[in-house]
């Protein structure tokens, strides 16, 4: 225990000592990076995490910098990104670096959230920490969409226009609400101010005090792993799990390969497809805001059509914006939902397996039917999507106590390369 | 594991097909096949834009300095060749005619021009700009076969020619005629062969694409240099987690 | 302890070393698109464009003042005998040749600190603390005072040709933007001397 000292200013034991008696620098870095043991057999689904963090702080960064130049008024806001992009110096980059993060948050958190399917990471002890990421979740999907707006182009404003009017499909409330949203009778200079606000203070704010809190709770009960292993279970002398290595520097090499092969990926669509065939950066959305006229063929940023898709393949508004929000609100749930004995896919049977897969092969289809045009073969295939997404969560409890599972050993699978 | 790689690089190649752009017309477009690389068809290109575009449209985000130096020009010859409505090469693009006469005579304010090669592709701009014909019921005097009811004139007309468009009329089951588009007829002949000519609106819209982005060319050289640095940055990092993960059994 | 474990120990230091230096050096290369996006744009620069000022209508002893690149310059036309009371200024300005390098271009480092002794052309802003220092052209009421400005601040006092008095706050002379003549009757401030 630090004991204080009676002399004051003399520091004793240098400036680390110094420190440690006022603020418990050595004894967090322990617990939390030295000393915080995670299982060795870690797989590549394990970097998303981290990844999802450098993506948080390329984005913070970026943004501070796209703050100092951009004008939140919608005289201006259209006019201060091109001001960016050419009479900025360097301003083209950063620009592109942000955008392209927000593609590659939802990337990197939906592998992320992923991964917690496969080795069922949100399974009882760890049903905080699954919760506090989908808030994460919830949190970045509004971040994203304010953000969206602040260009000012047509997409920015008809993107807009679509997602606030589903908040009027709520009965009663909803028409007040939509105005409360808009803080007008139309999206106007008024919202984008206010979106503005939101989107680089409040929203970052909640995103950060978020991502603290799920890191907290995870280091509290220790990382899952591909086995869905309690490694804690099985500890040597020491008290260190058989089956963990420390954060550092075993960890910390392994997610730096990962982190550089990321950028990599990150700066060839930077540099060399900042557009990314219209996925990333819209064309419609090089056009001010016009609005007396919407865009020819209008759809969300790829990451919100799932849900999108969902939406548009329920025949009423009511019943499109329950089904897009219980879609977006029922992973929340998983944790009660799964009953599987085991955590990891690797010992789960042929039922669980073949559900995720179907339930993957239906997220990737409704994303990608919500960039398409509503033609009737594409809203039969989303009605499709729409039934296997639901009976993936809703049919969860049955099949997952029924599936047969396999014995899992006491040692996580590890072969030293 | 290589399953795996089998299904990102599908979804990447999804990605890749590309968000279609917006076109007005069902009449194939034709690649424009243009090269933003190309300094010379630059050139000719921003001489086009000057002549021809900038009297009714600005391009008001991009400065006469910038097109200077990425198209290796000197500054004076941008303020003796392409500078008409500006006095230093700092300033962007502008045009002079008040937008309330351009109101009056075209029915719209021209569009700003320097973002159009993003929002509507080269392809689209290459055939809008060869997809004029006669029509007599045009305030204009002309249709464009990919805008139908552009209030744009013909002002490449001396160039190109006028052309009549020969549509073939159909009746469909439901009675309604349905007309599809044949080919072009010429009526007048215009001072440009038609691969002259076609040379000429490649170029144009070429220019048009540069300005767009014109960072673009430096960008990816840029790039290149980033990626170098990773892969080196790469190969030092894994060799330093090999040799630590040697400790683990 | 065996060699191999001291050839792993190496070589894993060595690794470690390249490791951070490569990474160190990466996030130095990555901070400099950041930091130089802090400098005046393209925009700032085409605003900050030199300022021509025509001076045939001036009378001799008037000023005026104009702004460049949002900064306050004076434009003094001086005749004969204000030059002629830099003499006696000379011994009470703390740099009479104007030897401080940054305070003005090579062509200012003089007693009149100008390109031509009849106009002098300076930054409206003392080198204390960046108040506009008030046109005080005549030699009375106080004693020592030859004309020239006066910084209501903080009292600092500089002569007909910025040159700072001593004992007063500001520690150097008025700065002298880059300016040239065009023609005899036209000065452009902000365009260096020599640059066609």
């Amino acid at each position: 225990m630090a004991r204080i000292e009676s002399e004051i200013g003399t520091p004793k034991g240098g400036l680390l000592k110094w420190i440690d008696d006022r603020f418990p620098l050595t004894s967090t870095l322990k617990e939390h990076v030295t000393e915080y043991y995670a299982a060795k057999n870690f797989n590549v689904w394990y970097v998303f995490g981290v990844l999802a963090m450098v993506v948080l702080v390329i984005q913070l960064v970026t943004g501070i910098f796209l703050t100092m130049n951009y004008k939140p008024d919608a005289n201006e806001a259209f006019a201060s990104v091109e001001y960016i992009m050419r009479d900025v110096e360097w301003g083209w980059l950063i620009r592109y670096m942000h955008s392209t993060g927000a593609s590659f948050f939802f990337i990197v958190v939906y592998l992320h959230m992923f991964r917690a399917m496969l080795y069922g990471s949100y399974k009882k002890p760890r049903e905080l920490i699954w919760i506090i990421g989908m808030l994460i979740f919830f949190v970045l999907m509004a971040e994203a969409f304010a953000g969206y707006l602040l260009p000012w182009g047509q997409m920015s404003y008809w993107g807009a226009q679509v997602i606030i009017s589903l908040f009027g499909a709520i009965p009663f409330v909803g028409d007040a609400l939509v105005e409360i949203i808009r803080g007008d009778y139309s999206i106007s200079d008024i919202t984008l101010n206010r979106f503005f606000a939101l989107h680089v203070i409040a929203l970052p704010l909640a995103l950060v005090a978020l991502v603290f809190v799920h890191i907290v709770a995870l280091h509290h009960v220790g990382s899952n792993n591909p086995d869905g292993i309690e490694i804690k279970e099985n500890k040597d002398e020491n008290g260190v799990p058989k089956d963990g290595v420390a954060f550092h520097p075993y960890h910390t090499s392994k997610d730096l390969v990962a982190i550089i092969v990321f950028l990599m990926i990150f700066s060839f669509v930077v540099f060399f497809a900042p557009e990314m065939g219209g996925y990333f950066l819209e064309h419609a959305n090089f056009e001010p805001a016009n609005t007396m006229a919407t865009p020819e063929h209008i759809a969300p940023v790829w990451y919100f059509t799932p849900y999108y898709a969902i939406l548009r393949a329920v025949p009423s508004k009511l019943w499109g914006a329950i089904l897009m929000a219980a879609a977006v609100l029922l992973p929340l749930f998983l944790p009660w939902l799964d009953r599987s004995r085991v955590r990891s896919i690797r010992y789960r049977g042929w039922i669980y397996r073949t559900a995720l897969a179907l339930f993957v092969v239906s997220f990737l289809m409704l994303g990608y039917l919500g960039v398409q045009p509503a033609e009737p073969l594409y809203v039969l295939l989303a009605r499709i999507g729409t039934v296997i997404y639901f009976a993936f969560f809703l049919l969860m409890p049955y099949y997952t106590s029924i599936d047969k599972t396999k014995p899992v050993p006491d040692r996580v699978v590890y072969h030293a390369e | 594991m290589l399953n795996k790689i089998g299904m990102l690089s599908g979804l990447v190649a999804l990605l890749l097909a590309g968000n279609a752009l917006a076109a007005g017309s069902d009449v194939e477009l034709e690649p424009a096949n243009n090269d933003v690389d190309n300094i010379a068809s630059l050139q000719r290109g921003a001489r086009n834009f000057m002549n021809y575009c900038s009297g009714c449209h600005s391009a008001q985000y991009v400065r006469y300095k910038t097109i200077a130096q990425d198209l290796e020009l000197s500054e004076d010859q941008v303020v003796n060749y392409l500078m008409f409505n500006a006095e230093k090469t700092f300033e962007t693009i502008q045009v002079n005619m008040p937008p309330e006469s351009a109101k009056r005579w075209f029915g719209q304010i021209p569009p700003d021009l320097s973002l159009i090669a993003r929002s509507k592709g080269t392809d689209y701009l290459y055939n809008f700009l060869r997809g004029f014909y006669l029509d007599p019921e045009s305030p204009t005097g002309v249709d464009n076969l990919f805008l139908a009811g552009t209030s744009m004139p013909h002002v490449l007309w001396e160039l190109q020619g006028f052309r009549d468009a020969v549509f073939e009329r159909q009746a469909g089951e439901d009675g309604a005629t349905t007309s599809t588009f044949q080919g072009f007829e010429p009526v007048t002949a215009g001072i440009l062969s038609e691969e002259d000519f076609d040379g000429f609106v490649r170029d144009t819209v070429n220019f048009l694409e540069y300005i767009s982005e014109p960072i673009r060319s430096d960008r990816r050289v840029i790039g290149t240099w980033v990626l170098m640095f990773l892969i080196f940055f790469y190969i030092v990092a894994s060799m330093l987690k090999k040799q630590i993960w040697k400790d683990v059994s | 302890m065996s060699d191999a474990d001291d050839v792993d120990r190496n070589r894993r230091h060595f690794l470690t070393v390249a490791t951070a230096v490569t990474g160190g050096a990466g996030v130095v290369m990555a901070s400099i698109p950041f930091l130089a996006s802090l400098k005046p744009s393209a925009r700032a620069q085409a605003l900050g464009a030199p300022v021509e000022v025509p001076v045939s209508m001036m009378e001799p002893g008037a000023m005026v003042r104009v702004t460049w690149r949002g900064k306050l310059v004076y434009v003094v036309r001086r005749d004969d005998e204000m030059l002629a009371r830099l003499d006696k200024t000379d011994p009470l300005v703390r740099d009479p040749e104007s030897a401080v390098a940054e305070q003005q271009p090579e062509f200012a480092m003089n007693q009149y600190r100008s390109l031509r002794p009849e106009y002098l052309v300076v930054e409206g802003s003392c080198t204390h603390l960046g108040c506009a220092p008030l046109a005080e052209f005549q030699v009375e009421p106080e004693e020592n005072w030859y004309g020239g400005f006066f910084c209501p601040c903080h009292g600092s006092r500089f002569d007909l040709a910025g040159r700072v008095y001593k004992g007063v706050p500001a520690p150097t002379n008025l700065r002298v933007p880059p300016y040239r003549f065009v023609r005899d009757d036209i000065i452009i401030i902000g365009a260096e001397p020599g640059v066609a």
